[in-house]
C-alpha cells in the first residue's frame, strides 16, 4: 500500500530518482510569488510544514479548549506531552527550569510533528530533513541559552565563564579557551541542528529506498522478485524504527536545550 | 568502479563513535542494573553523553556530502 503511495508521490516514475539524491529533498515550487522584492517559492516541504502546523494547532485547541479536572483521553495525552518536558526541565535545570517548560514543549511538539511527516502517507518527507528547519530551531535555542546566561550572570561574567572555565591551572587556558569558545558558541548550535538534520535526512533516504525497492524489484521475476518481497516485508519494520527515531530526536533536542540552558544558569 | 572517497571517509568516521557509543550505553546499562533506583539520572546523563559522542559521527556524515 505504502509503495503505491510512494509511487503516486513521484507520478509513478522512478527514473532518475535514485541517480541524484538531491531529488529526494529538493522539490520544485508549486507556486511562487514576490513580496517586497523577495522571491518566495512554495514547494512540498513548506506545504507539509503548514499542514503539520495546522494539525498540531487543531489537536491542541480541541484537546485543551476547556480543560477538565478529570481529563479525557485527548487531554490526558496532551498533558502527558507537557509532563515529559516538565520532567526534563525539573530533572536537568531544577525548579528554576519551570519557566522554560513552554519553550521546551514547543520545541518537542514542533520537531515531533515535522519529523512525523517522514512516515505520514501522502507526505513521506520530513521538513526537518532540510537543513534550514533544524538550524532555525537551533538558532532559537542558541539565543535562549546565551540570553539566559547574560541575564543570570551578566554579560562580562557569562562570557568570562565561557572563555575561562574555573578550576583549571592557568597555562592550560592557551589550549582551553579557544576550544571552549568554539564549542559553546559555535559547535553547540551546529551539532544541535546537524544531529536532527542528519538523522532525518538519513531516515528519509532509508524510507524512500525501502518504498522504492519493491516497486523496482517485484516485476523482475527470477532473483529480483525475492529482493522485492524482502523490501515489502522490511517496510513495516523500517517505519517502526523511524517512528522510534522521530521521538528520540525530538526528546534529545529538548533535553540538550535544557542542558545548555542549565549550563548558562550558573558559572562552572 | 566509480564512487567517492568521501563515502569511505564517512565509514571510517563512524568507527570511533560506534565504539564509544557501545561502551557508553553498555556502561550505562550496567550501572542501571546495579542501581535501578538511579536509572532516571543515569539515563539522562547517558543521553547527554550520546549526544556528545554522536556529534563526531554527524560531522562525518555532513562532511561526506559537503567536501
Amino acid at each position: 500500500m505504502t509503495n503505491i503511495l510512494a509511487a503516486a508521490e513521484w507520478g509513478g516514475e522512478f527514473e532518475g530518482v535514485l541517480d541524484d539524491i538531491n531529488a529526494l529533498f529538493d522539490f520544485p515550487a508549486v507556486f511562487s510569488f514576490s513580496l517586497f522584492g523577495v522571491e518566495f517559492g512554495i514547494n512540498r516541504t513548506i506545504l507539509i510544514a503548514w499542514i503539520m502546523m495546522a494539525v498540531v494547532a487543531a489537536v491542541f485547541l480541541i484537546g485543551l479548549r476547556n480543560p477538565k479536572v478529570v481529563p479525557g483521553k485527548l487531554q490526558a495525552a496532551l498533558e502527558g506531552i507537557v509532563d515529559i518536558n516538565r520532567t526534563i526541565a525539573m530533572e536537568i535545570i531544577g525548579p528554576k527550569g519551570l519557566k522554560y517548560v513552554p519553550l521546551l514543549t514547543t520545541f518537542f511538539v514542533a520537531i515531533f510533528a515535522l519529523n512525523f511527516a517522514k512516515i505520514t502517507p501522502f507526505m513521506v518527507m520530513p521538513p526537518t530533513g532540510r537543513p534550514a528547519w533544524p538550524l532555525f530551531f537551533a538558532v532559537i535555542a542558541w539565543v535562549v541559552y546565551v540570553g539566559v546566561g547574560i541575564k543570570e550572570q551578566g554579560v562580562g561574567h557569562y562570557f568570562k565563564g565561557v572563555a575561562f572555565p574555573s578550576g583549571v591551572p592557568w597555562p592550560l587556558y592557551v589550549i582551553l579557551t579557544p576550544i571552549e569558545i568554539l564549542s559553546t558558541l559555535v559547535l553547540r548550535p551546529f551539532t544541535l541542528a546537524v544531529r536532527l538534520f542528519a538523522n532525518m535526512a538519513a531516515g528519509h533516504i532509508l524510507i524512500v529506498i525501502t518504498l522504492v525497492t519493491p516497486w523496482i524489484f517485484l516485476p523482475s521475476m527470477p532473483v529480483g522478485w525475492l529482493v522485492g518481497v524482502f523490501g515489502l516485508l522490511a517496510g513495516p519494520i523500517v517505519f517502526g524504527f523511524e517512528l522510534f527515531i522521530i521521538g528520540l530526536q525530538a526528546y534529545i533536542f529538548v533535553m540538550l536545550t535544557a542542558v545548555y540552558i542549565d549550563s548558562s544558569m550558573e558559572a562552572h | 568502479m566509480e564512487g567517492s572517497l568521501n563515502v569511505i571517509g564517512y565509514g571510517l568516521a563512524t568507527l570511533g563513535p560506534a565504539i564509544g557509543l557501545g561502551m557508553l550505553i553498555g556502561k550505562a546499562l550496567e550501572s542501571m542494573a546495579r542501581q535501578p533506583e538511579a536509572a532516571g539520572m543515569v539515563r539522562t546523563t547517558m543521553f547527554i553523553g550520546i549526544a556528545v559522542v554522536e556529534a563526531l559521527a554527524l560531522l562525518g556524515f555532513v562532511l561526506a556530502f559537503a567536501l
